[in-house]
């Protein structure tokens, strides 16, 4: 693979990367939000596998399969089906944020992420690290989801797209996590989720909504 | 610069003549039968517009000057930006005046005369038309300039023979992602521009949610026939513009003999002629949108370029 090939292989990935976090700010839909975040994972995955096929090292091509089916395929699955099939759970709520507003935010958020992330470039300018701002973005972007949802789901969503973009950075700037760290990290993730689907399955069944604005009383 | 550089940019002038209603016509055809309908023929519109100019002409009584320009500044400003864009061949002879800014400047011209005369009228429904276009147009602004930004930058200027030169000496670039991102977002200016769904419907004259339509109210016989044709214009000249700053392929070069000319301008027909076939039956499939929402559209065009800009700007120069 070329120097050129891998350049542009690694803009285009991290670019999709970023792509699918503003597109998760844009829709409601919780459904197509969780096909948006398969897309990422499989976005997230395509770095390492680049970087390892560039540098002919097995270890970032494993870590990079790892992470394309955790990531774009079992906890996609796992947050679908925690998806209820009544009306009322199908879309996010009016968000604490309205839609237009949330788009502005989030440019004003990329921007700063590319503000703030000069300095590391500046360390090491290599194809990889130009891209660290993207993922940095990502970051920013996600915290902004978990604080403006109101729906469970789409705060589990935030907080995977949030877990996507610390690996996303740690790949592009160390160029390749150990395979035993990246497998702790994944286990730990799907853990979470497991638990989040429980507690989600838990709230429907108890209180007939997913709502977490109407959680605010103690009752007994 | 050649003789046939400027035979060249004329034929453009009078082919994106020509050629706008047959295009308005394709688009309503493609639509019509997708829709089951027998459609009008795609010579419809030319035989609208020759109806149109035979009939008398009547001017509301109270308007000025500004509603009796606005069609003919509508339709002048089209018509120059058919002759500075690089549709055959490169290197028009108004080329080395105006870049991309420019061009984006006339269109804005001929969208605030339309505005001004539908202020003129002094009727209800021309003022509420003006507004709701003058606040699609504000909107539309900063998304396009920033498009034309991230286009620009590969291409190291704003002048449009250079960035379609830079698209046809470096092809991969057009899948790069900031040229991706770019060309969504101007597609959705380019739909809002010309009030196309799911932004404004043409082929309705409902009162709570016609746009253009409602600016253009009290025009009749042959100024309206100048606007309709002014705005099919705009169209082609908008979708001819995106396909050679995307697709340049089969454009002549700076110095064409007669036979590029002539092999560009069958290049751009087809082009014009496939993304406008591709937006008729993409528009059968969506409906309008509500005007309060057209801001969130017009919101996500805008952060997809600004993506565009950090894309090629960012990740594609080197950081001293």
């Amino acid at each position: 693979m070329s120097l050129a090939t891998y350049t542009g292989v690694l803009d285009l990935a991290a670019g999709a990367f970023l792509l699918a976090a503003v597109l998760i700010v844009w829709r409601r839909e919780l459904r197509s939000i969780v096909h948006l975040l398969a897309w990422q994972g499989a976005a997230l995955a395509a770095i390492p596998l680049t970087e390892g096929l560039y540098q002919r090292d097995p270890g970032p091509v494993i870590v990079g399969l790892v992470v394309l089916v955790l990531r774009a395929g079992v906890l996609p699955v796992l947050l679908l089906r925690a998806v209820g099939t009544a009306d009322n759970e199908r879309r996010e709520s009016t968000p604490l944020v309205n839609t237009t507003s949330s788009l502005l935010i989030t440019a004003a958020l990329t921007v700063l992420a590319y503000a703030v992330t000069r300095p590391i470039i500046a360390l090491n300018p290599t194809p990889a690290t130009r891209a660290v701002p993207a993922a940095f973005a990502v970051i920013l972007i996600a915290v902004f989801v978990m604080v403006s949802r109101r729906r469970a789901l789409s705060q589990a969503v935030g907080f995977l797209v949030l877990d996507n973009g610390i690996t996303a950075t740690a790949f592009l700037i160390t160029g390749g996590v150990p395979l035993i760290v990246e497998l702790g990290a994944s286990l730990d993730v799907l853990f979470a989720v497991f638990v989040l689907g429980l507690l989600t399955g838990h709230m429907r069944r108890a209180f007939g909504g997913t709502d977490l604005d109407q959680l605010r009383e103690l009752r007994d | 610069m050649s003789a046939l550089s400027i035979v060249a940019a004329a034929l453009q002038v009078v082919v994106v003549l020509v050629g706008a209603p047959f295009v308005v016509g394709g688009m309503r055809q493609v639509r019509a039968r997708l829709e089951g309908r027998a459609g009008g023929g795609v010579g419809q519109p030319w035989r609208d517009l020759r109806k149109q100019f035979r009939k008398q002409q009547v001017t509301p009584r109270g308007t000025t000057i500004v509603f009796a320009l606005a069609p003919a500044v509508a339709a002048g400003t089209t018509l120059l930006i058919a002759a500075i864009l690089p549709i055959f061949a490169l290197g028009s002879p108004l080329d080395p005046v105006a870049d991309l800014f420019g061009v984006v400047g006339l269109l804005f011209l001929g969208t605030v005369a339309l505005t001004l005369a539908g202020l003129d009228t002094g009727t209800a429904f021309g003022g509420m038309g003006s507004s709701r276009e003058i606040t699609i147009a504000a909107l539309v602004e900063p998304t396009i300039l920033l498009a034309v930004f991230a286009l620009s930058i590969p291409g190291q200027s704003a002048n449009l023979s250079a960035i379609v030169s830079a698209t046809l000496d470096d092809p991969g670039q057009v899948l790069s992602l900031g040229s991706v991102l770019a060309f969504v977002a101007l597609v959705i200016v380019i739909i809002a521009e010309t009030g196309r769904l799911p932004v404004d419907n043409p082929s309705t004259h409902l009162e709570l949610t016609m746009i253009h339509e409602a600016m253009v109210l009290e025009y009749s016989g042959p100024k309206l026939a100048l606007i309709e044709w002014a705005s099919g214009m705009r169209l082609t000249v908008l979708l001819a513009m995106l396909a050679n700053l995307f697709l340049p392929w089969g454009i002549a070069g700076a110095d064409p003999s007669l036979l590029a000319v002539l092999l560009g301008a069958v290049a751009i027909a087809v082009k014009v002629a496939v993304l406008a076939g591709a937006l008729a039956a993409a528009e059968v499939f969506i409906a309008k949108l509500r005007y309060f929402r057209v801001p969130e559209l017009l919101a996500g065009s805008f952060l997809l370029a600004l993506l565009a800009v950090t894309a090629s700007y960012f990740l594609a120069t080197p950081t001293q």
